[in-house]
Formats: structure tokens, sequence, C-alpha cells
């Protein structure tokens, strides 16, 4: 996009009309409008989507896939429907590959649990990279306790960017499983994925996108990027929390033993032996969230509805507005300095304890995220024990960076 | 102004000096507080005298609050006794989880007090003193508490 289309496109984007749809974002906090920029840890809702939960919860409520009574076939047929547009959302081939999980987490763990530890052998490797957040190391660890394998990580730089080279080098007929973020919680950096699972895939290792930072701020095509598993959750995308996505490759998902047991994931049960159901009810025992994936639903269609376009040239002036505003605060150091990022913005400020940042920021009414970010090896590497992190969505805007710099401003009276 | 309850003049300058910070070798009794939530880390030494605390150092890193509550803990605890260290700790547990109490009795440790309106940051004030119990445990039961992080509720959420 040239710079006068993306001039335009920001003076066409109308985020006042945006905001109002967000009821939350227009209470206040300890007597200041709220400044709402900790959207990377969670989003808030718009009412499309507190709505379609409303509505089910008061109109729609059964079990799903059990009864032949009204209620549950209108909420299977909701529930089935979230289904579909998610497959379309992110381009699956098939509705069946569709996982509902509980989140990112829960969706990287039942790869791990499932996929991963019914094909690792000793001597195997797991390839991940310094960016993860710890719900792409633990799981891993995990299976690699339990199966003899051995986590590989790929390195970073001093801009918190990863180098394809870099991490190609560390691909050995032994790496198995490369599973790495689209973007990174910690610093925004936007992960260079493509040329990851392209190098990845000509060696035969099946690959693994933690996509929770991605959804939201750019288009997905699961098929265009390749990768054979992409996780992410609902609550980062103005959906509700307790419910995500798993997508996996039909054939792989197909071939990979169920991860829980229980009702919906069976076709026949008896004492000696158990048919298990096909795609995608072969990994959703138990009764699912159903508000919460017809919740997601709802979020798809809010997004859809965006013009994506014009929402990230928006996002991306509120990235370079703020990280041109903080530069410019004396002593303030920004820690992930990346080509490519999303709208988050991780620093420190010189003499102020990021969690003493947050206290003073949230007296101002700015919510930010301040400590590890569930993402230690990162801070360790940057040798700092925690940064304050501003992340934004497609309905803030540039008065609240500025109330951002005047609450920095302000902690940096009280330490001086 | 609430900030400035919180962030008092006593509060800063232990933060920005914190008094009997670094190591202290030969220790009688030690151990580490971590606070995963926020990532504080503290690791307190003792020797005592008798009964008495004779000296105590901490180091470490973490925010003012936790900084300075560990700065004033070691002015308050040097010379008490174990007896009185541990009610030291209770009233200032007391003065950071209780409208109600004054800390009258507490003299500089008292300026901890607007804490209380912060709840996610009476953690950062009793991680000292958590770790102060758990090294006088240690060497109650004549073993180190080194490497073995206070009993601190571990939390941590994204």
């Amino acid at each position: 996009m040239n710079n006068t289309a993306l001039v335009q496109n920001v003076q066409t984007f109308d985020v006042a009309a945006l905001r109002r749809q967000f009821p939350l974002l227009s209470r206040s906090v300890r007597g200041k409008p709220l400044s709402y920029l900790d959207n990377a840890a969670s989003s808030q809702r718009p009412s499309s989507v507190i709505g379609a939960v409303d509505d089910y919860e008061r109109h729609h409520h059964a079990n799903i896939h059990r009864g032949v009574h009204t209620l549950s076939q209108e909420a299977t047929a909701m529930y089935e429907s979230a289904r579909d547009r998610l497959a379309r959302f992110i381009n699956a081939r098939s509705r069946a590959e569709i996982i509902f999980v509980r989140g990112t987490t829960e969706g990287i763990n039942l790869v791990a649990q499932s996929f991963a530890r019914s094909s690792l052998q000793p001597g195997d490797e797991v390839l991940i990279t310094h960016l993860e957040h710890h719900s792409n190391i633990v799981p891993w660890q995990m299976v690699c306790g339990q199966t003899g394998a051995t986590l590989v990580v790929a390195p970073i730089d001093s801009r918190g960017d990863v180098h394809v080279d870099a991490a190609t080098d560390l691909m050995t007929p032994r790496t198995k499983i490369l599973a790495c973020a689209h973007v990174s919680n910690a610093l925004g950096t936007v992960l260079p994925v493509r040329r990851l699972i392209a190098a990845a895939k000509s060696r035969g290792i099946t690959t693994l996108l933690d996509g929770a930072q991605a959804v939201a701020h750019m288009p997905v095509d699961v098929q265009d990027l390749g990768c054979d598993f992409y996780a992410f959750s609902s609550h980062k995308m103005y959906g509700p929390t307790g419910v995500g996505v798993l997508y996996g490759r039909e054939q792989l998902l197909d071939r990979m033993p169920p991860w829980q047991g229980g009702g919906e994931m069976i076709l026949a049960v008896s004492f000696e032996q158990t048919t298990f159901n096909a795609l995608p009810a072969k990994f959703e025992a138990g009764t699912p969230n159903i508000s919460g994936a017809i919740g997601l639903g709802a979020a798809v269609d809010f997004i859809t509805a965006l013009d994506r376009d014009a929402a990230h040239a928006h996002e991306n002036a509120l990235l370079h507005y703020a990280t041109r505003t903080l530069t410019a605060i004396p002593g303030l150091t920004i820690v992930g300095t990346a080509p490519d990022k999303t709208s988050l913005v991780s620093f420190t400020l010189e003499h102020v304890h990021p969690h003493d940042l947050g206290t003073i920021l949230d007296e101002e009414g700015v919510a930010v995220r301040t400590g590890h970010h569930c993402a230690m090896p990162v801070m360790d590497y940057f040798k700092v024990p925690a940064t304050a992190r501003a992340s934004f969505a497609v309905y803030n805007t540039f008065e609240e960076i500025d109330r951002l710099a005047a609450g920095l401003e302000r902690a940096r009276k009280i330490f001086s | 102004m609430e900030l400035n309850d919180l962030y008092r003049d006593v509060i800063l300058d232990h933060n920005r000096r914190p008094r009997n910070f670094g190591g202290l070798e030969p220790a009688d009794a030690s151990a580490e507080g971590f606070n995963p939530m926020c990532g504080d880390r503290l690791t307190l030494r003792l020797r005592m005298a008798d009964d008495a605390i004779g000296e105590i150092r901490f180091e470490g890193q973490g925010c003012a609050i936790s900084t300075a509550s560990a700065s004033l803990m070691t002015e308050a605890v040097k010379g008490k006794t174990r007896a009185e260290a541990l009610w030291l700790f209770e009233r200032v547990h007391a003065l950071l989880t209780d409208d109600a109490a004054q800390g009258e009795e507490l003299g500089k440790l008292a300026a901890l007090s607007g804490v209380r309106e912060y709840p996610a940051r009476v953690k950062c004030a009793s991680l000292c003193w958590h770790t102060l119990v758990s090294a006088l445990q240690s060497q109650d039961s004549g073993t180190t508490g080194a490497g073995k992080p206070a009993a601190i509720p571990t939390v941590s959420t994204e």
C-alpha cells in the first residue's frame, strides 16, 4: 500500500463509530476515561458478540448433537454454523479441520499429546524459537520428556527478529516438528512464517503455528501459509474467553489418536472396545463451550465486516505514532524493534520498575500489561526482569497513546 | 492524592537507596523469595546473635514497593529476637490487608499502609516478610532455605 492510500484509509476509518460498538470502552477507571491498551492479553467484545451469546442463552440453549428436540437442534445448528464461519475465516479446506478447543494453549497441547506423543522417537527433535510464549514451550518440553525427543531453540537477534537461515540451519533429519509463533506476544514481531514453513516442508517437518497474536491483526489463510496446524484463541479476536480453534490438516487429524476420551468423540462403546467418531467430533470429547463457539462465530462476522485494509492501516498508524511518541521520552527503551511488527510496543523506563509503571498508568485510566508476558526466555535474552507492554486493537485512538505518554511522564516525575 | 499515598517519600528513598543491600558471608540462615507474577526476586541472608537477628542483608531485583519494603524490613528487624520479628510480620501483614490497622507501633514501616489501596501490590510488599519467615524457619530446623522459594502464591496468566 502506498502512503497516499494509507493516509486515505486512516482518514476514512471511523474509529468513533467502531468504539460505539464496544460498550465497555465508554467506562471510566479511577475517574479517568479508560484507555484500554492491553489487547494482546485480551480484547474487548463488540455488542454483536455479547448479543449473540445472550440470544443463545435466552432462547436456544440445550446440549448439542444429543437430542431430537427443537432446542437441541437449534443449538447444534448455531454451534456448527460457527464452525463453518471459522473454516471460511482461515480458509480451511473443510469444516472437519476446525476443532473447537478451550484456546491456543489447549490446541497446542492437543497436538503435543496426540500427534507428537504418538510419533516422536528418542533422538528426534522439536524446533521452536526463542520468542515463544510459555504455552508453545512447555507442552513440547513435556512431550520431549515423555518420548526422549529433544527441544531445539532457534535464536533471535537484538531487534527480536527470527532469521530464517539461523532457524533452517537447525533443521536436521532428526527434526520432526517446527512449532513457532506467527506473531510474538511479548514483542509484536511478525515471524517470517511463510519461509520457515517452506523450509520445514521441504524437509518433511510437520509445522504448527501459534496464531494467538495474529488472527485479530491480519488475514490468515492456512492453505496459503502451508502449515499443518494453526491454533488461536477467541478472546484475543473480540470473542468470548474459554474457546478457541485448532486447525489441522484433515489427513493428519485423521491419523492422530484421540486426546481425551468421553462422550461425543465416540460412535460405539462397549466394555471391550470403542469406535471413535469421525472428525471433528473425535477431538471434541464432552459437552463443548457452546455459547463461546457461537460468540466466536459472531466475532468472526465482526472482523470480516471490517474494511481490513483500513483496519490494518489504522493499527499500523497507531504503532508508528506510539513508537515515535514513546521514543521521545527520556530513559525509555523500546524492547523489540523488528521491521515487521503488529501494533504492540514493549518497553522499559529507566529507574521505574514496570510493575510500578502499571500502577501509575492505571491511576490515569491506562491499562497496559506489565511483567514477563509468559515469555521468560525473551526477558532473559534482553536482560530485563519484565517490560511494560501497550498493545493496540482496531478501536484504539491516538489520544489514548497521548494519555499513555502523559502517564509515563508522571511516572518519571515520581521516580526522578 | 492516592498515588502519593502509595509512593511516599520514605518508600521512594528506600527504593533509591536500599539499606542493608548486598551479600552476607557467612550467614546462619538464608532464603529466596520469588514472585512469578511480576518477576521480583529477593535473597535474604541473616546472622544470628543468640536468639536475635544480629545482621541481615538482602539482594535481588524488584519494583519500588518490593525493594523499599525489604529495605525497611531489614532496618526494623535488626537486633530483634525471633519472636519480635514474627510479631512485626503479623503487624505488617495486618497493615497491608486490614483497613482498620493503624500501624502506630510500626514506626517507618507504617509508610507501607498506602499499599492496601492497591490489592495487586500487596504481594510486592509482603514478599520480603514471607522470605524472612522462611529463613527463620530454615535456621530453626538447622537447614538452609536457600534455593527454596518462599511460599508465595504463584499466579501467572495471559
